[in-house]
């Protein structure tokens, strides 16, 4: 029996040959799938997981580097100056929330500043725009809760939240006429001369390009294919946020110097869009690529380390924690020491384009990495692009960021604008529909949370969460079916009386 | 917006125990134009998913469930002229009393001639008890699965641990046994229970639920759902005991590790909080920092049973009627303040009028104890104001009581062998 189709399928039956598949659907996958929209190719992008952006791309400080702390004349340095340039543009097309709040690098003494000088050094020769060493009264003056002597101040760093970038990417894509299918694991893959033949549990599908952007599994990806040169090694890092009250405290991004050592993590504060403040990430190799646990000690050591740096931070609430995986190529013995983006078509397997190795600044550079995929293909044939290509997407808007006569009028026009779901964050069950009936369906509660920010207030789901439950079965979801984050995370188990 | 806002005499923000019994409070003392903005479809708070009895002993004289208690007051308000209105949310509140609301039926600027808060409160989670782990489904805090279970009609886990001794968890682990899942035990990081004496023995006693004190959840494990939690037992300063740990197996961690006074529209409104109650700084009058608004129930402090909650209700909605009287602009008085002392956790209220007589005041002890002394003192002077004895008092159970001569002067209330 044919398996059922899933989601973005729903509308028409779902073709099985595709000019490019691209494998992976995290800030990269969705930007290589959006940049190929732009011609006229059959496009298709696999994700393993329930929803868009859970892999690396969700756990991540969601900042816009500006370039200056990567080794320079690598692709990693290259493609971090040239997304900068493109990211801001392309969020605005987007319409995804971003903000160019600069950045400080802060030494807490004077034996400090030779480092930033470094750093410096570095940016300027990477071509990153604006920076420039800041002495207390720079600091004051642009983060005045923080405590520093000397300080590197990068202006057009920024914040996004990756997610909604990811989605975001994928939506307008799909609005371009490509497909995406969610919970869709590539299994097997039959190298054929015309192409590949790719094997899922939704089918086979075959393909003239793949482009592996599947992060912390790219190796394994790869080595579907017979490609055998990749290793990740999962990087577990750490996070703490605290309470949006955050917003006064600290609202531009502040990073110690670089540490020397593993005395110290080096902890980054990071601003949210919506003011909250995260702490982290640490860094340590884990065994397991989905081991995204949390630990007492670096919690501890996360607070220690930012108090130092913003003492203020003390009577903040924290409100979450979570871990996000790096997918790194050096390894934890120390035997590769140092390791670049790798973007590139497999000598083996042509038409079979590999990215690995994308950790940060791996969420600004993604639209400079898919350029490169555009460059690779390109060469191989004529690209042709297509009149009719949007570059925007069908965005739902905020009813938390509307003034009182949007909101007077949406209310008027639909009364679900009118009903609140999330107290904390202020969300309509407008926006909640929206994200359910959306392109990916949103089905698990986490997916709901990313679109629509339900869930992720002070009360942590605590009150919207069973009107999520309710809002789903509505929209034809048994309870049973009803999961935190797809399959195997189930929230019930069907009712306790019939 | 085009239209001016529509204009109230006396609005209450919430219609729980609290709300309504301040609208009910209000036009008792003459307020003509009382309105509770309730967020939820139906009136009662918190009250309708609390399906147990226990309710109404001090308010009715009498055991009945939360629903019915809820039912009791929104008849009495309805027949004495309360205006409700459900799914309306405020979302803004400022300080010379203009409230944002939205609902189905419009989004809505109010302006209110008095105001009384009656939020509620919301549960502590996770989070803020920074317990590690992995983050899979299945921990809930004990209010929200207790709204799954009650009135959802939802099937939340098999196996359960309860952390916490709160009333809710207590309540909670009876609850999740009638409805055919095993609760492994109740976990609590004190030496004593948080939750009344009484639901201690009904809830978990009587349903051979063990009970664990000077324990806590030190990890949550599971990928994608539970699959059990780590437990340690902890030392005198709360910490958990290296080699006391040993897992539990479960597929649901419900938490009852306290509430918190929901008071984000107090802030916006600019009104101070008491670090100790997480509520308002009110005086004699349950009136806030910011003339015109009044505060009760949980939102102002945490009550331990809800005709608690209703009382304070009455008289914040009596108060309010009394100011919009009195009419704006009454001379400003001086006033004493009123502060918690040796093993006093907070007490209420944390100011009165210069020359109040008969002031109540409601306080919580830090520790439990027995054959113990409350007494309240002039922080200056040192004269007594009030002395009793209390046979057992225990930190889960609010104190009332009432200073009859006129106090003159700030004074600390203390509790003592």
């Amino acid at each position: 029996m044919r398996p059922k189709i899933p989601v973005s399928a729903k509308s028409e039956p779902l073709p099985s040959a595709f000019d490019v598949v691209v494998v992976g659907g995290g800030v990269v996958g969705c930007a290589v799938l959006r940049e190929l929209s732009r011609y006229g190719l059959r496009l298709l992008l696999l994700e393993r997981e329930s929803d868009l952006a859970e892999g690396i791309s969700k756990g991540n400080s969601g900042v816009i580097h500006a370039g200056f702390n990567v080794p320079s004349g690598t692709l990693k340095a290259r493609t971090n100056v040239e997304g900068l340039s493109r990211i801001y543009r392309l969020a605005r097309e987007l319409g995804v929330p971003h903000r160019r709040t600069g950045k400080l690098v802060v030494a807490l003494a004077d034996e400090d500043r030779p480092r930033l000088e470094e750093l410096k050094a570095q940016g300027d020769r990477n071509g990153t725009p604006g920076l420039e060493i800041v002495d207390e009264s720079g600091i004051r003056a642009r983060a005045p809760r923080v405590r520093g002597r000397w300080a590197l101040s990068s202006p057009h760093s920024g914040i996004i939240s990756p997610y909604e970038f990811t989605i975001a990417l994928a939506e307008c894509a799909l609005q371009n006429g490509a497909r995406v299918l969610l919970e869709t694991p590539l299994t097997a893959v039959d190298v054929r001369p015309e192409g590949f033949l790719l094997e899922t549990p939704r089918g086979r599908f075959s393909a003239r390009w793949v482009v592996n952007c599947a992060g912390l599994y790219s190796d394994e990806v790869a080595a579907l294919a017979g490609i055998e040169d990749y290793r990740i090694y999962p990087y577990r890092g750490e996070y703490l946020i605290t309470d949006k009250e955050a917003a006064a405290v600290l609202d531009i991004p502040v990073y110690p110097v670089p540490p020397r050592d593993d005395s110290f993590l080096g902890a980054h504060l990071t601003p949210t869009l919506e003011g909250h403040i995260l702490l982290g990430p640490s860094s340590a190799y884990v065994e397991d690529k989905r081991d995204a646990a949390t630990t007492r000690p670096v919690m501890d050591r996360l607070k220690a380390e930012a108090f130092l740096l913003v003492p203020e931070l003390r009577r903040l609430l924290f409100i979450h924690a979570y871990a996000g995986l790096r997918p790194k190529l050096t390894d934890p013995q120390g035997r590769v020491k140092l390791a670049d983006f790798i973007v590139e078509e497999s000598r083996l397997r042509p038409r079979w384009v590999n990215l690995v190795g994308i950790e940060s600044p791996g969420l600004t550079a993604a639209p400079a990495l898919a350029a490169r995929v555009i460059d690779i293909i390109g060469a191989r044939e004529d690209l042709a692009l297509r009149p009719d290509f949007r570059p925007d997407r069908p965005a739902v808007p905020k009813f938390a960021l509307l003034d009182d006569d949007e909101r007077v009028r949406r209310v008027a026009a639909d009364r679900a604008w009118g009903e609140m779901v999330c107290r904390c964050e202020h969300v309509t069950r407008a926006e909640v529909t929206a994200a359910v009936r959306n392109p990916f369906g949103a089905r698990s509660l986490d997916a709901v949370k990313r679109r629509t920010r339900c869930g992720m207030g002070r009360c942590q789901g605590g009150f919207c969460g069973p009107r999520l439950a309710d809002i789903l079965q509505a929209e034809g979801v048994p309870p049973e079916k009803i999961s935190k984050r797809g399959s195997g995370s189930e929230m019930f188990y069907g009712r306790n009386k019939p | 917006m085009t239209a001016g806002p529509e204009t109230h005499d006396v609005v209450v923000i919430g219609g729980g125990p609290a709300g309504l019994a301040a609208a009910l409070g209000a036009r008792r003392a003459g307020a003509e134009d009382v309105l509770i903005l309730e967020r939820e479809r139906e009136l009662g708070g918190i009250l309708r998913q609390c399906v147990h009895d226990g309710f109404g002993l001090f308010l009715y004289k009498e055991s009945i469930s939360g629903p019915e208690y809820a039912e009791r007051l929104a008849e009495d308000a309805w027949r004495e002229g309360v205006r409700t209105r459900t799914g309306a949310m405020v979302l803004d509140l400022t300080a010379d009393r203009l409230l944002r609301v939205n609902s189905a039926d419009g989004y809505r600027l109010i302006r209110a001639r008095a105001v009384v808060l009656a939020m509620g409160c919301r549960e502590r989670t996770r989070e803020m008890i920074e317990i590690p782990g992995t983050r899979p489904a299945g921990v809930l805090t004990a209010g929200s699965a207790q709204h799954m279970v009650n009135l959802q009609n939802l099937r939340i886990g098999h196996d359960a641990v309860i952390l916490g001794s709160g009333d809710i968890g207590l309540i909670m682990a009876r609850r999740l046994t009638f409805e055919g899942m095993r609760v492994r035990g109740v976990f609590e990081l004190m030496p004593w229970a948080n939750g009344l004496e009484r639901n201690v023995r009904q809830c978990l006693r009587d349903f051979d639920i063990p009970l664990e004190l000077s324990s806590t959840v030190v990890e949550v494990r599971g990928r994608d759902r539970v699959s059990g939690v780590v437990v340690a037992r902890v030392d005198e300063a709360l910490r958990p005991i290296a080699g006391t740990e040993r897992e539990v197996a479960c597929d649901t961690l419900l938490l009852s590790v306290g509430l918190i006074p929901e008071n984000e529209l107090s802030r916006r409104a600019g009104i101070e909080l008491s670090p100790l109650t997480g509520g308002a700084l009110v005086d004699e009058t349950l009136m806030t920092s910011v003339p015109g608004i009044f505060s009760c129930g949980n939102v102002l402090h945490i009550h331990d049973i809800a005709d608690g909650a209703s009382f304070e209700g009455f008289a914040a909605g009596r108060r309010a009627a009394e100011f919009l009287a009195r009419g704006a602009g009454a001379a400003e008085s001086r006033r004493v303040r009123i502060a918690p002392g040796e093993n006093i956790r907070y007490v209420l209220p944390q100011a009165a009028q210069a020359g109040t007589e008969g002031l109540e005041l409601n306080f919580r002890v830090t520790v439990p104890g027995r054959g113990r002394w409350v007494t309240v003192r002039g922080a200056a002077s040192g004269a007594l104001y009030f002395r009793k004895k209390f046979a057992r008092l225990v930190p889960s159970e609010m104190l009332k009581i009432r200073i009859k001569r006129a106090v003159e002067e700030d004074v600390e209330v203390r509790c003592h062998g």
